[in-house]
């Protein structure tokens, strides 16, 4: 909302400054946007009178000047063709800002003669596009500030111009007149009311009005008025110049002047050429499929439902919303009809939105307009026709009558206390209410009409506060919930997910902060990108689908990365993924990704390529550090997104998968555009199960004063022979003596043949009661040899 | 005697390496050496004779094998320092860059910690809710039906409906507010509650993105005043930046508070850059107010008997300022260098003991 000093002071007597009228103003909770004050960059400009103007000895188009200022005479040379004697100009002195060409003056010297300052055009001093010559001005005593002249005999030029935010409660600040009243209230000046006088009418209106039956609901209360024989054309410079001040574009008296009220007074108005009205006019819903070429040029058709204003040949109007073109008023317009109704909020914002209209009427219908106005806003601006355009004004046509808004709600003056904490006397209470209109009878208040906002004792409170100003209100302690020192308050899980994203940066990855949602193409790689989880509305192509998973932002983070020229990278993320498109369809996910080598090349010769016994290192060391048992399952066959030969699920039991570690599958890198190979992993923190026993009490630590022994075997295999298959043999041997399994070493084909392998494990031996003697371990040995051959068939490497 | 001291003392001061040495030894006090040959002819001499050579032979013997073992010293020494001369190192080589150098934590997940600990502090609990959220919730139930303007003004992404299902289409939350809600539902009246969290809103530009995350808080009692709004407020500022921080509030409008309030920081302005706690410039941090009625109601909370307040604000915009990061949009493009440069040590855990 906008408006201007000069505007609001036709509402509010006030010796406010500017910057004291926008303080106030945000202190209400009209939040002040912008000020444009020309008054400001104009300032320093001064009025001077050129004495005489010779040609320039060295230039054809140049005068040299001696201007008369307020520091004496001073040689200006100029280029505009109007510089001559006798004019008085408006002059820009060296050291002065000159806005319209961006440049701060300093004494020149053009083609061999010195110049102190310049003569201005409108142009550079962004009065308007004019630049044919520099500015005389009629009248002004030399050395007098430009913007004092401009005060006196130009004020539109150094008006300043407010903008304020609308919250949707105050629609009453819609108009200039609601914001008057709210600074009245605070006490920045006096309102200035201007009662309405009735036109009286000199016909009967030619134009009639109905309101079908079903559409009271919507439009309660429809006034209009022909007024004939108007001169419709320009409107007065200071209507027009107050509409431009604003943003809007004059168009013609008639239109100008539906928009003077619009601002004004918060009652947006209509104007048909009423000799384009065939018959009367009826208020209806739509049945659908109508179809209207409104004011903006466009053809809109209404839905079911939807609110129209039609003559006897259609729909003229989408009513409270935008007028019709055919029947709009024109320059050639002679005899209008003015309407003025109510139109109901919630209809008119379903019908803005569905049809995508942002006009200035939907936005004030839509937030509720002064249901007691519609009358003397038809009569006021019958006033301003009138004055405007001539003519004569028939008698007022209407329909239904005016919506009772009158409601009252209890004032208990001790709840401003109680809710907001502010003390402030009840006598003042009172007072800041009946400012803003509100009638207080007893500990009754009555709710004035323009407020439809005021629902209940609660906005009483609100009212009252924000007129004393929050700024007053002081900080009191909130005492603690429970004495002494606070309770833990994570959830072990929310705990967990602390723990799995410090650990993973801890193992050398950077965490990133992804969006939650892909394009549908890189989602349907992973299982994702159906119906159920796409936006109605993405932002953009690139974000249409809630992701299925967190590896496909990592993947895409990693292309941009590679683009940037890094090869070498740990990413990771812990964050949701979404398994469908209820509420709750969401898991926690911990993922990480590695690309490229495990360091930069270097001089120890230490940096490697990743691989995936990298990733299942740092899936195994995050999951530890949730909690997960030590003894998990390592199966194969996850998704189709992973290396079919090269990823292993961690799992307690084939359905209780708790992570999976392994190679991307190339097809999605290359699907993402990523450079592999790519090592990743995901975990599941929520599948780790919980902890039984929640003591931190550890279990007793039982050491052994005996040396444990280790052996090394080397078994040969079928390559395709699983690692842990072998171990788990191993380990089975003899389970009370076997502390540890472990491969140290594996050799694949060569000698040993194709497909076979040779895998070298060491084997500790943690005796509990007594040394153990060469035979006890010659037995443990042959039984390991067995255990492992049964398992895998192999045997001892010759 | 002393022809045999001057002799053996000189081949030991001269024996080059440790086998020369070992040489000398066997010579002079080896079994069949020259000193020891000598004093097997200790017994043959007379008593008066025995008397003076036995001493004068024993400190020969003594003086020899000290004399051998402090040339063996020299000589390890001198063949230690010789080995040492040849094993020089380039000590400005880089140090060795283990693959498991430490990785960084996202400023986001920092100030949520941070955000945290300080709340935890003052007895808030930590509430989470879904993303995907129904219009009731992330509306209706805020006060917000459906023809209110702040619908519309909120930029909200609207899920997919399938054909045939007549349900209002889910929205991604367009706030953390709804977690309020659930939140009242599930555990009623006392609550001490912030909720973080990532919501949505569809616009994108120099200062918006269409995910972002809030922190939520909401406390209900049955006393509990905006003044106190303030005062934790005013705390956790003050905590959260480490220095002593006002706030201003300003009348507003919410639909789920009453009455609003928009609540600015103090802080002031040097060549672009924002200090907080300093100098007489407001800067505009979050809304908050007093939880309305309606909502208490939508919550299953009576409003006749509890009261409280509601506030919310950007965890991205509190880390920007505190940490000095310019641009919001860098927070979810996951350059590598951005990570490095503003991401935490995985090891600084944010605690009140050592400040956040």
């Amino acid at each position: 909302m906008k408006f201007t000093l000069s505007w609001l002071k036709e509402h509010l007597e006030t010796t406010a400054t500017v910057d004291e009228i926008a303080e106030t103003l945000t202190d209400l909770g009209l939040e002040v946007e912008g000020v444009e004050d020309p008054a400001a960059r104009l300032a320093q400009f001064t009025l001077a009178k050129v004495r005489s103007a010779e040609q320039h000895p060295d230039a054809d188009r140049l005068r040299v000047c001696v201007v008369e200022t307020d520091e004496g005479d001073k040689q200006i040379v100029c280029g505009a063709p109007n510089a001559r004697a006798g004019i008085t100009v408006v002059l820009a002195k060296p050291g002065d800002y000159v806005p319209g060409i961006d440049v701060t003056l300093s004494v020149g010297n053009i083609r061999g003669v010195e110049s102190h300052g310049m003569m201005a055009s409108e142009r550079e001093l962004e009065l308007s596009d004019e630049h044919d010559g520099i500015i005389e001005l009629p009248s002004g005593e030399v050395g007098q500030r430009f913007i004092d002249w401009l005060a006196e005999h130009d004020p539109a030029k150094v008006d300043p111009v407010i903008e304020i935010a609308i919250t949707p409660n105050r629609q009453d600040a819609l108009g200039v007149h609601g914001i008057a009243r709210d600074l009245a209230a605070r006490g920045l000046g006096r309102l200035i009311e201007k009662p309405v006088e009735p036109v009286a009418g000199a016909f009967p209106c030619p134009v009639s009005v109905t309101i079908d039956d079903d559409t009271l609901d919507g439009c309660p209360h429809f006034t209009g008025r022909v007024i004939r024989c108007v001169k419709n054309g320009p409107s007065p410079q200071w209507l027009q110049q107050r509409l431009k001040a604003i943003g809007l574009r004059p168009i013609s008296a008639l239109v100008d002047i539906t928009n003077f009220f619009t601002y004004d007074q918060n009652r947006p108005l209509h104007v048909f050429d009423a000799d384009k009205v065939k018959g009367g006019l009826r208020v209806h819903r739509a049945q659908g499929g109508e179809t209207l070429m409104a004011l903006d040029d466009k053809e809109y058709s209404f839905q079911p439902g939807m609110m129209a204003i039609s003559d006897d040949t259609g729909a003229e109007s989408i009513a409270g919303i935008m007028g019709g073109a055919p029947s709009g008023a024109s320059d050639e317009t002679v005899n209008v009809f003015l309407e003025s109704a109510w139109w109901d909020p919630v209809t008119i914002a379903h019908t803005g939105r569905a049809l995508k209209i942002n006009s200035d009427a939907r936005y004030r219908f839509e937030r509720g307009v002064d249901p007691a106005f519609t009358l003397p806003g038809l009569e006021a601006a019958t006033r301003m026709v009138l004055d405007l355009c001539g003519g004569e004004a028939s008698e007022v046509v209407v329909a239904g009558a005016a919506p009772d808004h009158a409601r009252s709600y209890p004032l208990d003056t001790d709840r401003v206390q109680s809710l907001v904490g502010m003390e402030i006397a009840p006598e003042v209470q009172r007072a800041s209410l009946t400012a803003l209109g509100f009638v207080v009878e007893g500990d009754q208040v009555q709710v004035p009409s323009w407020r439809p906002d005021v629902r209940g004792s609660a906005d009483l409170v609100e009212e009252v506060a924000r007129i004393a100003s929050l700024t007053r209100l002081k900080g009191q302690p909130m005492a603690r919930a429970n004495a002494g020192v606070p309770k833990p308050i994570l959830t072990p899980m929310q705990k967990r997910e602390q723990v799995v994203r410090r650990t993973i940066a801890a193992l050398g990855y950077n965490e990133c902060v992804t969006y939650s949602f892909v394009d549908g193409a890189t989602a349907a790689l992973f299982d994702g990108g159906g119906d159920a989880m796409r936006l109605e509305n993405p932002i953009s192509a690139d974000l249409s689908h809630m992701r299925p998973a967190l590896l496909p932002g990592l993947l895409q983070a990693a292309r941009r990365n590679q683009a940037r020229g890094i090869a070498d990278m740990a990413l990771f993320e812990v964050g949701p993924a979404f398994h469908g498109g209820e509420p709750g369809e969401q898991h926690l996910l911990a993922t990480g990704l590695l690309i490229g080598r495990t360091g930069p090349k270097d001089v120890h010769g230490d940096a490697r390529a990743v691989d995936i016994y990298d990733v299942k290192a740092d899936a195994e060391a995050a999951l530890s550090a949730m909690g997960a048992p030590a003894k998990v399952q390592i199966l194969r066959g996850a998704n189709d997104w992973w290396h079919p030969g090269r990823h292993g699920k961690i799992c307690l039991g084939p359905k209780k998968v708790l992570g999976i570690f392994g190679e991307v599958h190339p097809r999605i890198l290359n699907a993402v555009g990523v450079k592999g190979p790519a090592m990743a992993f995901t975990l599941w923190p929520a599948e780790i199960p919980m902890p039984r026993n929640t003591g931190a009490a550890r279990a007793p630590l039982i050491l052994s004063d005996l040396q444990p022994v280790d052996r090394d075997f080397a078994f040969v295999v079928d390559a395709e022979v699983e690692a842990l298959t072998l171990t788990n043999a191993a380990a089975g041997a003899d389970k009370a003596l076997i502390s540890d399994v472990r491969v140290f070493d594996q050799f694949v084909g060569g000698s040993l043949g194709e497909g076979r392998k040779s895998l070298a494990i060491t084997v500790r031996l943690q005796p509990k009661d007594a040394t153990l003697t060469d035979k006890e371990i010659e037995a443990v040995s042959a039984k390991i040899i067995e255990k492992v051959a049964k398992a895998t068939g192999g045997t001892l490497r010759g | 005697m002393e022809e045999l001291r001057q002799k053996y003392l000189t081949e030991v001061a001269g024996a080059a390496d440790e086998s020369a040495l070992e040489t000398v030894r066997l010579a002079a006090i080896g079994k069949k050496g020259e000193v020891s040959l000598k004093m097997r002819e200790l017994g043959r001499m007379t008593p008066e004779e025995r008397q003076v050579a036995g001493p004068a032979l024993n400190a020969l013997k003594d003086e020899i094998t000290s004399a051998i073992a402090a040339r063996k010293q020299a000589l390890g020494d001198a063949a230690l320092e010789e080995r040492l001369r040849g094993e020089w190192l380039d000590v400005t080589l880089p140090g060795r860059s283990r693959g498991a150098a430490m990785g960084t934590i996202h400023p986001v997940s920092q100030v949520w910690e941070e955000v945290t600990a300080i709340f935890a502090d003052m007895g808030f609990a930590v509430a989470e809710g879904p993303q995907i959220e129904t219009d009731f919730y992330n509306f209706d139930a805020l006060n917000i039906p459906s023809h209110h303007p702040a619908r519309g003004e909120m930029d909200t992404f609207y899920m997919h409906r399938a054909e045939g299902d007549n349900r209002p289409p889910h929205v991604l939350r367009t706030h953390t507010s709804p977690v309020q809600i659930r939140t009242m539902q599930e555990q009623g009246a006392p609550i001490r509650i912030i909720a973080p969290g990532r919501v949505y809103r569809a616009d994108y530009d120099q200062t918006h993105t269409p995910m972002f995350h809030q922190v939520e808080g909401l406390a209900l009692d049955k006393s509990i005043s905006m003044a106190n709004l303030k005062w934790v407020l005013e705390e956790f500022f003050t905590a959260y930046f480490g220095t002593t921080v006002k706030t201003r509030f300003r009348a507003s409008h919410f639909p789920f508070t009453e009455p609003s309030a928009e609540v600015d920081i103090q802080c002031s302005w040097e060549d672009g850059q924002v200090r907080v706690g300093e100098g007489d410039g407001w800067l505009e941090v979050l809304g908050s107010g007093m939880v309305h009625p309606s909502v208490l109601k939508a919550g299953g909370i009576d409003p006749d008997q509890w009261q409280g307040f509601a506030f919310g604000m950007g965890i991205d915009r509190i880390a920007m300022l505190k940490y000095g990061i310019p641009d919001l949009r860098a927070f979810f493009d996951s350059d590598l260098r951005w990570l490095r440069h503003y991401g935490f040590s995985p090891l600084a855990v944010p605690t009140l003991h050592g400040g956040v």
